[in-house]
C-alpha cells in the first residue's frame, strides 16, 4: 500500500505552518522527515495517520492493506504512550481486544511479538519498571502486534540516551529486513535519518515545505555506526539545514 | 595555601516523610495531658471531662445495646446517602469531562450550588423527600454530590491525552477510550475527591440527625450537648472522628489495590 500526500496545506488560526507537501511514500521503503523545530514534521505525521485534518490538500492510498493488517496506519510515538496502569502484554493485548482477538489468539501474537522486541521476560512488568528503551520496544511490539502497513514513528528515539538509541536502531533495522514495512520517520536528528531512510525528505522552516528529497540506495541492513558511506549524504543534509535551523531557532514563539 | 576543608550538607530537609506511632503518641500524650489535669485539678471538670469518664461512658453505652442502636442508622443513611452521592457526581462528572455541551450547561451550575451550605436545604428536603429517612438521604447525597462532581471532571481534564490519541491512532472504540483510558487515568483525582465527600458525608449526617431523628449518632451529640453531659458529647465526637479515620482507611486501602501502578 503506498501513501500519496497531495498538497497539504495546515494552519493554526490563521498561521501557516506547512504549505503544499506533495509526497510519494512507497510501500515497503522507510521515509524520512527531518526539518527545523516548527517546520511541522510532527503535525504532517498527525495528518497521514488521520489524526489532524489538514487545511488543504488531501492523503490518499493507493491499493489495497494487507487482508490480516488490523490497523494499516499505526504511530510509535515519542513518549511511548503506554497505559501506566497495564503490565506489558497487557498493553500490547489493549490494541487486540477492540479487534475481539483474546484468548490463545491474542496469547499467540502477544507471545511473538514480545519475541520479535526481545521483551519475552517482561511480559507481566508494569511500564514504570521498565527502562526508556524498553519503553519504547514494547510500543514497537504493540505497534508490531496490529500488523500494520505503514509504520508512523514520531521521533520515536528522541526520549532516549545516545547508547539507547543506537540499540533501539539496530532493532528497527532487524525488524525491516526481517518483513520490509512501510514507515514514515519523522526526526530532527540527521545520523538516524541517513541510517534508517530510503529517502530523506527535508522540510524548511514554517512554512514547511519540502526542500530536498535525499536518496540513499545502500541496503538498510549494510549501514553501520559512523558509516563513512553515510557522511557524505549527512554533510548534505545539515548543508541544506543549517540557515534554515539557525533562522528557526531565532524566531519568537507564539504558537 | 590554606588547610583542605570538607564540603558542608546543606542539602537536608523539605523531605517529611510518615514517622511510625509518632500519630498515635500524640493522641496518647494529649489524653495523658487532660486526664492528669483534670485529676489534678487544675483543669475543671467543666472545661473538659475527665478520659477515663467517657471511656466509661462509652463502655455503658455498649453495655446497654444502645451504641448499635445510634450507630445502625447513622451508618446506613451515610451508606445509602454517600453511594448515591458519589455515584451520580462520578457520572456526571465523567459526562462533563467528555462531552462539550454537558460541561458548558453544567459547570457553571454546579458551581452555583458548590457553596450553598447543604444543611440551609434540610427544611427543603423535609418537604420533598419527608420527614423521615427520605431527606436524611437527599442532604448527605446531595452534600457529596458537588465536591465529587468537581474532582471527577478535574481529573478527566487531567488524563493524558497523548494516551487518548494513542487509543485512537489504533482504531480503539469510543467506549473502550472512555473504558480503558479515560477512566482508570482519572481514578487517582476521583479517589483523592472521594476523601474530601466523605468527610463532608460525616458532617452532614450529624447535621441532618441533628434536626430530627430519635437514634443516630447526631442525635445522641444533640441530646448530651443540651443537657451539658459533657462525657456523651465527647463519646460521640469520639466515635465520629473514629468514623473518619475508618472511611480514610478504607479509601486509602482501596487505592493501594486500584492505584498499585503508581509509585
Amino acid at each position: 500500500m503506498d501513501i500519496r500526500l497531495e498538497s497539504i496545506s495546515h494552519r493554526y488560526d490563521g498561521m501557516e505552518v506547512m504549505r503544499d507537501i506533495s509526497l510519494e511514500i512507497p510501500s515497503g521503503r522507510i521515509m524520512c522527515i527531518v526539518g527545523p523545530s516548527g517546520c511541522g514534521k510532527s503535525t504532517l505525521l498527525r495528518i497521514i495517520g488521520g489524526l489532524e485534518r489538514p487545511y488543504a490538500g488531501q492523503v490518499n492510498l493507493i491499493g489495497e492493506p494487507p487482508t490480516d493488517s488490523l490497523n494499516p496506519l499505526t504511530y510509535v510515538f515519542q513518549d511511548f504512550a503506554l497505559l501506566p496502569w497495564r503490565t506489558v502484554q497487557g498493553n500490547v493485548s489493549l490494541v487486540l481486544e477492540d479487534h475481539g482477538i483474546r484468548g490463545a489468539r491474542a496469547k499467540e501474537i502477544i507471545a511473538d511479538v514480545l519475541a520479535r522486541t526481545k521483551l519475552s521476560d517482561f511480559a507481566t512488568a508494569l511500564p514504570k519498571q521498565l527502562s526508556g528503551g524498553m519503553k519504547q520496544r514494547v510500543a514497537i511490539a504493540r505497534a508490531l502486534a496490529v500488523n500494520p502497513a505503514v509504520m508512523l514513528m514520531d521521533e520515536p528515539l528522541s526520549a532516549l540516551d545516545s547508547q539507547t538509541r543506537e540499540l533501539l536502531m539496530d532493532d528497527l533495522i532487524a525488524l525491516w529486513t526481517r518483513t520490509p514495512f512501510t514507515g514514515v520517520y519523522v526526526t530532527h536528528n540527521l545520523a538516524e535519518a541517513v541510517r534508517l531512510g530510503h529517502a530523506i525528505v527535508v522540510l524548511s522552516r514554517r512554512p514547511g515545505e519540502v526542500r530536498e528529497i535525499v536518496k540513499i540506495d545502500k541496503p538498510l541492513a549494510e549501514r553501520t555506526f559512523s558509516d563513512p558511506d553515510l557522511e557524505e549524504p549527512q554533510r548534505h543534509l545539515w548543508d541544506l539545514m543549517r540557515e534554515e535551523a539557525r533562522a528557526a531557532d531565532a524566531e519568537l514563539i507564539d504558537v | 595555601m590554606s588547610e583542605p576543608r570538607p564540603v558542608t550538607f546543606r542539602g537536608g530537609g523539605f523531605a517529611p516523610k510518615s514517622v511510625r506511632w509518632i500519630g498515635v503518641a500524640v493522641f496518647l500524650a494529649l489524653i495523658a495531658i487532660a486526664e492528669i489535669g483534670t485529676q489534678a485539678g487544675w483543669i475543671s471538670a467543666l472545661t473538659l471531662p475527665r478520659p477515663s469518664d467517657v471511656l466509661d461512658t462509652f463502655v455503658q453505652l455498649y453495655q446497654s445495646g444502645l451504641l448499635w442502636k445510634h450507630m445502625t442508622p447513622s451508618l446506613t443513611r451515610l451508606a445509602v446517602g454517600a453511594l448515591f452521592g458519589v455515584s451520580v457526581g462520578i457520572s456526571v462528572g465523567v459526562l462533563i469531562g467528555l462531552f462539550s455541551y454537558v460541561r458548558s450547561g453544567l459547570v457553571p451550575l454546579v458551581a452555583a450550588i458548590f457553596p450553598i451550605p447543604k444543611i440551609a436545604l434540610l427544611p427543603l428536603f423535609v418537604i420533598w423527600f419527608g420527614i423521615d429517612e427520605g431527606s436524611k438521604y437527599a442532604l448527605i447525597a446531595f452534600g457529596t454530590f458537588t465536591p465529587t462532581v468537581v474532582a471527577t471532571y478535574g481529573a478527566v481534564d487531567n488524563v493524558d491525552r497523548t494516551l487518548i490519541r494513542m487509543g485512537q491512532s489504533f482504531g480503539l472504540s469510543w467506549w473502550s477510550i472512555v473504558r480503558k483510558i479515560v477512566l482508570p487515568g482519572a481514578m487517582p483525582g476521583i479517589l483523592s475527591g472521594l476523601r474530601i465527600s466523605l468527610a463532608i458525608a460525616i458532617i452532614l449526617l450529624v447535621a441532618a440527625e441533628m434536626l430530627g431523628a430519635e437514634y443516630g449518632i447526631g442525635a445522641y451529640i444533640l441530646e448530651a450537648g443540651s443537657l451539658y453531659d459533657l462525657e456523651r458529647l465527647f463519646v460521640g465526637v469520639a466515635i465520629l472522628s473514629l468514623l473518619g479515620v475508618c472511611v480514610s482507611a478504607a479509601i486509602g486501602a482501596i487505592e493501594k489495590y486500584l492505584l498499585n501502578w503508581r509509585n
